[in-house]
């Protein structure tokens, strides 16, 4: 799976969970002030990526440093590559 | 002793969205019930019929709000914002702890349980199990999503009684504010169709089968050839206040209610108890300070149960005579369970408002065993100024209010 592909999939999920605009999913769009999510939901947003993707984000500190999309696109990528790489 | 009178009125029912649609399919005699095809999937199950909302948009509902939201806490937040909107309350004042909640239902959201566990029992796996799993499934998840939705941040009650959970919501709330405790309360109860209900009754002998080939027939309370509950769904939703706060603001009084009871039958939980249905009118008309004699109608509770139409209809020859007009709604609504106390009040105003008193569809011979009692046919014209209306359940729960027309204020 190319690096777009992971954004249009991962793009494609978040809108359907959270029922977003999908002109709001531009890459430096903040999850909290301009896609309106919550606490909650990034708790949900761990489970849609975690069953996505196949990988395991839940207790990864990284996602304390997510602040927009493109932030999102950036670790799940990273955490999709790593994922694989321990699988080979 | 403060008085307190319903002010608004909402309702979600098997006729549609809306209390016109719900006293429309009244007035034109309408049957909600439906075969419902899929049913005949489910081993085991032998009615085939159900009384659905249909067509509610709850995309209506932002989903941030919507996320913790099963599909009765949708039926109840949408008939509030209808009894919300009739009342016209100072919105001011939702937050200032005296406009509570108390809004129940039989059990927590079963479609909701439904698919998480055929997603979990596949491995056991808690991994894909969502936060809004627990917000839809609490027992107070109806309640605290109409409280949450509105910011109405005084008590919030939950009551659970079956079939008179909706009942005992407007009669808890009647007391919070007869006791000075709240200023207003939005009430009632709303309840989601699945075939765990109708398999409940069907596997008690109590679900309506036998007319699985002609839906508009069945649900027949107090008639010979009833043979069973059919289950709907819905939501009625009142919202009640201290008379003199309605009078002050110049709020449009729909109907006063002076009396509940509720009490519990412990010889056994599943079987209808006459003299434990006749107390409990009693305590209610006690309570409004009323003999039986001055009670305009009676609106039933008979569901179309083989012994529970011959136990109320006993219970009400022996307290009101042959004289005072009975009917029920079942036979137009099927039995919405825990909505039902609050659709078929507000159903029940509506016929005090438009002095009129709607018969009981479906019945066409009175069964021997309910003889007695004036269960009337065709439309009854008239001033309908003090009514007692019954809600009792499975578990042994049973309740009255006791309402009074506005003419009579």
């Amino acid at each position: 799976m190319t690096d777009v592909e992971i954004i249009s999939l991962v793009n494609d999920s978040l809108i359907e969970e959270f029922e977003l605009d999908e002109s709001a999913m531009v890459s430096e769009a903040e999850i909290f002030a301009d896609l309106g999510l919550d606490s909650l939901d990034i708790v949900d947003m761990v489970v849609v990526l975690e069953g996505l993707l196949e990988i395991k984000i839940r207790d990864d500190e990284g996602l304390r440093e997510i602040r927009t999309l493109g932030d999102i696109h950036r670790f799940v990528i990273t955490k999709k590559r790593e994922t694989e790489t321990a699988a080979d | 002793m403060r008085r307190v009178v319903i002010t608004g009125m909402g309702a979600i029912s098997p006729f549609g969205r809306g209390v016109e649609e719900l006293i429309d399919g009244f007035l034109n005699d309408r049957s909600a019930i439906k075969v419902l095809d899929r049913l005949s999937d489910y081993d085991g199950l032998r009615t085939r019929l159900a009384a659905l909302v249909p067509g509610v948009n709850d995309k209506d509902i932002a989903r941030n709000k919507r996320r913790s939201m099963s599909r009765q806490s949708i039926f109840a937040v949408l008939a509030a914002r209808e009894a919300l909107n009739q009342a016209a309350l100072p919105e001011a004042l939702y937050d200032s702890g005296r406009y509570g909640v108390a809004l129940g239902t039989t059990i927590s959201s079963l479609e909701t349980c439904e698919n998480f566990f055929a997603d979990h029992l596949v491995d056991k796996s808690f991994s894909r199990m969502k936060t809004s799993l627990f917000f839809k499934t609490m027992n107070h998840s109806a309640a605290t999503n109409v409280a949450q939705f509105f910011g109405l941040n005084g008590r919030l009650l939950a009551p659970a009684a079956a079939c008179a959970t909706g009942c005992q919501a407007l009669g808890y709330a009647y007391e919070m504010i007869k006791f000075g405790i709240q200023e207003a309360m939005v009430c009632g109860g709303t309840e989601e169709f699945h075939p765990l209900s109708a398999a409940t009754f069907d596997l008690m002998n109590a679900a309506s089968f036998r007319y699985n080939e002609e839906p508009t027939q069945a649900s027949r309370p107090f008639d010979r050839r009833r043979d069973g509950v059919v289950c709907g769904e819905g939501a009625g939703v009142l919202v009640l206040e201290e008379l003199t706060a309605a009078e002050n603001r110049g709020a449009h009084i729909l109907a006063e209610i002076i009396g509940f009871a509720t009490l519990t039958e412990t010889g056994s939980i599943a079987e209808p108890s006459s003299a434990a249905m006749q107390l409990c009118m009693l305590e209610a008309l006690a309570s409004a300070g009323v003999e039986p004699g001055a009670i305009d109608y009676v609106n039933a509770h008979a569901t179309a149960t083989e012994k529970g139409d011959i136990a109320e209809a006993q219970a009400l020859l022996e307290l009101f005579g042959e004289e005072v007009p009975i009917s029920s709604l079942k036979g137009h609504l099927g039995h919405t369970l825990a909505a039902s106390g609050g659709l078929e009040t507000i159903a029940t105003v509506a016929m005090m408002q438009r002095g009129e008193l709607w018969p009981t569809r479906n019945l066409e011979e009175i069964d021997p065993d309910c003889v007695g009692p004036n269960i009337f046919s065709g439309v009854r014209k008239g001033s309908v100024n003090l009514v007692l209306k019954n809600n009792f359940a499975l578990g042994g729960v049973n309740s009255c209010l006791v309402l009074k027309s506005v003419d009579k204020l």
